[in-house]
């Protein structure tokens, strides 16, 4: 069994001890590399299904080419696609740059509460209808409980004191000292009513990993990810406001295996295109303790 | 590979981490100097554990290096440490970094020798199983580089290890500060001729998942996405250890359920024939049977698991309040969840020092030899036979707060009952017509609904109300007295006590021909014991029998999927055994 095997198979377990526990489950799919990759491992785990509804927060800024990218693998792959949206903020254009806030606070809205009121159900969500081809208004307005994530240990500090299954208090609290024990492949399934539970079936994969699987399993990512000719090309995926490219050009998903494997970006943050981090002295940890996936 | 790094505080964890991390060359460009620089500013003698520290806040910042998780490599792999050592030590954290890792490292002073956490850390290795072990007498600078010195720390260590069951691959004599037999070995030793510490990680293999063991899998689910346009039904689940392939026949424990495989199922991969240990996978059987997430398959012609409702077990605890008798708890072993209680303990173990002693309680970080209760049977193996499947957590409210490895399944009575069960699944003439097909007929899921109370409550009443008020509503619905057992099922045997087993264990036989007709099945039984109710779970599946008492709460033996008070009114309780039921899927809501 090779590594790349190991990891699957330990993805797929979480992923099915997910679903067998948690009634109101659902995945976040950001579109990234990360959680396309967790998508593709749902279908693994579920036998080509995935039996519960992706969450997508949308902010409005994303890059249009992602937000097509999504439709379509949503529409080819009969994915329940749900998103949510920070209206009021939008509406009152409390955003980073046009509106007065700057990045972290624009960040704040739109993902980190945003994707709490979505979450909690008191956000409005919008569901993909397969027979019309249009997004409506969810009739599921409960709770999620179960939140599937594709964060990696590798990907920053805060991320690699997580557990599999990692509690989160009723206002999406994040207590980094107080963690439950994980042994056994016994995971924290079992939650107090008004909590719920972060899941983390990526933690043991570093980004070199994701990409030789998507080698590996040939998965379509978005062509953000390759340099198209300019000699630069997207790292990590965020806002268009808030994301840069870095130099690179690697034009296939072989070129990055390569780029990865070689060291060229070992010095280099994975994250460091995403001007919020960089905002946020402390880096992603105060971020994440408030919520953010 | 994944390694932890354990010992008693201050015996030099994060010093020989540093090195190994130094002296492989693993750190980033400058970072040793940088940190040497600020010490020296700042007039603190440097330490290894500043380092480390530096590397947590950088990364914090988004730089490469992780802190909780630091690489470093050797000529023939990578290396992850997990949980390096943090200033505040916690053994929870120990324990969920030990049990992801291929290897410990042991870290004892050697001029303080062997101490309390030296010890501990150590008991928690052996009980997690961390395949490879090797010890490391640090500071040997501190002694005078003596070979009395190392072998007197060394033959402690050994010695408390064996009493583990625990035999270090190595034992080390090693300077952290100096960097002396940690990558490569020093001149200061020359009595000791065996291998540096990376020398040792290097001849480590790492774990292989058991494919030639016995086949086991907890099920993890049984799939059917019909509402994707999937008929296939699949049975899920991470292979412990063992092969199976199509065509094999497999057992169901507890249920002794039998049938063959008939394909390896997976999504975009290359069509196979059989899967094994270490592969999360997916079967499909030949004859349709029912089984669900909880229990254990394993191969007909290998060694059965044990199955049980008592065994003796060895636990730890992690709890902050601590384990005792009499209080509820939750037990999960492989896929399956049932209630437990602690019904004896045995001794507990101070894990400092291995002396045993009568205790009434096991106290966080204490170990103790305990026979456990549980509410309703489950398979495993013995821990020295098969680790993976031989060991379980202890939930307490919602929280895992211990673990134990099970030593010995203990007789619980009702192993005949059990028996006959198997062989009657083993025998069962299987109907052309699925139970989803009679569930989707009748517009229910089948169950056995107990109505029980005080022996002055008119439980007969409330129980023929319910079936009234079901069949009304266009249920398939049947009522059982026991009258009406007495005098014809049981015609045979009297009403002694001792005959009251073999009553229940009939009633479970008739509720279970009840189930698979696909109805809903109402009794009424007089002061329900709760080893009534384990005799009934032997013949009916834990999820399809729900309980209710009906009277003084204080009475009740059993805790009851619902209890209704004395003065509920019949209209009231019918209202509440009915919204029971829909809780329970089994009417539609
Ligand atoms: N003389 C000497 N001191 C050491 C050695 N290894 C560690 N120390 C010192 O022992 C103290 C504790 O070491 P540290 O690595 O922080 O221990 P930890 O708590 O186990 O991580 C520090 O002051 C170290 O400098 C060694 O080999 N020789």
């Amino acid at each position: 069994m090779t590594h790349l095997d190991a990891l699957e198979h330990r993805s797929v377990h979480i992923l099915r001890e997910a679903y067998a526990n948690f009634r109101q489950l659902c995945m976040l799919w950001s579109i990234g590399k990360d959680s396309t990759v967790l998508l593709w491992l749902a279908r693994k785990a579920f036998f080509g299904h995935v039996p519960f509804p992706l969450v997508h927060i949308d902010t409005s800024y994303k890059i249009p080419e992602m937000i097509a990218y999504r439709d379509r693998l949503v529409a080819e792959w009969g994915l329940n696609l749900v998103y949510g949206q920070h209206q009021e903020a939008l509406a009152a254009g409390r955003t980073f740059p046009l509106g007065a806030v700057d990045r972290l606070t624009c960040c704040g809205l739109l993902k980190t509460e945003a994707l709490a009121r979505t979450l909690s159900g008191e956000g409005a969500r919008f569901r993909f209808n397969h027979a019309t081809g249009a997004y409506e208004r969810d009739p599921n307005t409960e709770a999620y409980t179960g939140v599937i994530v594709g964060a990696r240990a590798d990907e920053e500090g805060s991320r690699s004191k997580e557990r599999y299954f990692s509690p989160r208090s009723t206002r999406n609290q994040w207590d980094v000292g107080e963690q439950p024990p994980e042994f056994w492949q016994q995971y924290k399934t079992e939650f107090a009513p008004g909590t719920h539970v972060r899941i983390h079936p990526l933690l043991d994969w570093t980004e070199l990993n994701i990409w030789q699987y998507i080698a590996q399993e040939s998965i379509p990512v978005v062509s953000l990810y390759f340099d198209q000719g300019q000699g630069t090309r997207y790292r990590s995926l965020g806002c268009a406001p808030c994301t840069a490219p870095i130099a690179s050009t690697a034009r296939t998903v072989e070129d990055i295996v390569g780029e990865l494997e070689t060291g060229a970006l070992a010095h280099v943050a994975e994250r460091s295109g995403r001007a919020q981090d960089a905002a946020d002295g402390g880096g992603l940890e105060s971020l994440r303790r408030g919520g953010y996936m | 590979m994944p390694i932890v790094v354990v010992g008693h505080v201050d015996h030099g964890k994060s010093t020989v981490v540093g090195r190994l991390l130094a002296d492989t060359g693993s750190l980033p460009d400058g970072k040793l100097d940088q940190v040497r620089e600020l010490c020296r500013r700042t007039s603190k003698p440097f330490e290894y554990a500043f380092l480390l520290d530096a590397l947590r806040d950088e990364r914090d910042q988004g730089i490469t290096i992780d802190a909780a998780r630091v690489f470093f490599r050797s000529a023939l792999r990578h290396y992850v440490v997990l949980d390096a050592p943090g200033h505040v030590e916690f053994l929870r954290n120990m324990v969920t970094g030990a049990a992801r890792a291929d290897a410990a490292l042991l870290v004892v002073d050697a001029r303080e020798g062997v101490r309390e956490n030296s010890r501990r850390h150590a008991t928690m290795l052996a009980m997690l199983g961390v395949s490879h072990v090797a010890v490391v007498v640090n500071k040997m600078d501190l002694v005078g580089w003596s070979q009395a010195a190392f072998t007197a720390v060394a033959d402690e260590m050994r010695a408390f290890l064996g009493r583990l069951d625990v035999v270090p691959e190595a034992i080390v004599p090693v300077s952290g500060v100096h960097g002396v037999n940690l990558v490569t070995r020093g001149p200061e030793m020359p009595w000791y001729t065996g291998p540096a510490v990376l020398e040792v990680l290097d001849g480590f293999t790492a774990a292989t998942p058991p494919a030639d063991a016995p086949f086991r899998m907890p099920v993890q689910d049984v799939y059917r996405f019909t509402r994707f346009g999937d008929d296939r039904r699949i049975v899920a689940g991470s292979i412990e250890s063992g092969t199976v392939g199509v065509g094999d026949a497999v057992v169901f424990y507890p249920s002794g359920k039998r049938s063959r495989v008939a394909s390896v199922e997976a999504f975009h991969a290359a069509p196979r024939t059989s899967a094994s240990a270490g592969d999360a996978t997916g079967l499909t059987l030949d004859e349709q049977i029912y089984t669900t997430r909880g229990e254990l398959a394993a191969r007909v012609g290998e060694p059965a698991p044990h199955v049980s409702t008592r065994l003796r077990a060895s636990v730890f605890w992690l709890g902050r309040a601590p384990l005792v008798p009499g209080r509820d708890y939750h037990l999960r072993l492989g896929t399956a969840r049932v209630g437990m209680r602690v019904e004896h303990i045995e001794q507990v173990i101070d894990a400092s020092t291995l002396t045993a002693g009568p205790g009434t309680e096991v106290a966080r970080n204490d170990v103790a030899d305990c026979v456990l209760k549980l509410d309703r049977a489950v398979a495993f193996d013995l821990h020295a036979d098969r680790p993976d499947t031989g060991r379980f957590v202890i939930v307490d409210d919602y929280e895992i707060r211990g673990g134990g490895i099970v030593r010995e399944a203990l007789a619980d009575g009702d192993e005949a009952a059990r028996e006959m069960v198997r062989l009657r699944n083993r025998k069962w003439e299987h109907s052309r017509i699925a139970p989803d097909q009679r569930a989707a007929r009748f517009g229910q899921r089948p169950a056995v609904v107990v109505v029980t109370g005080p022996r002055e409550m008119d439980r007969k009443g409330l129980a023929k109300h319910l079936e009234t008020r079901l069949f009304e509503a266009g249920r398939a619905v049947y009522f059982l007295g026991m009258a009406n057992m007495l005098y014809g099922v049981d015609a045979d045997i009297d009403r002694t006590l001792a005959s009251r087993h073999e009553h229940f264990r009939r009633l479970g036989e008739i509720a279970h021909l009840m189930l698979d007709a696909g109805l809903v099945l109402i009794v009424s039984a007089a002061e329900l014991r709760a080893d009534d109710l384990d005799i009934l779970r032997v013949s009916v599946p834990d999820e399809r029998l729900l309980t209710v008492w009906y009277g003084a709460a204080d009475a009740a033996e059993i805790a009851a999927d619902l209890a209704l008070p004395d003065g509920a009114s019949v209209e009231e309780a019918g209202g509440a055994m009915t919204a029971l039921l829909t809780a329970r899927g089994v009417l539609p809501s």
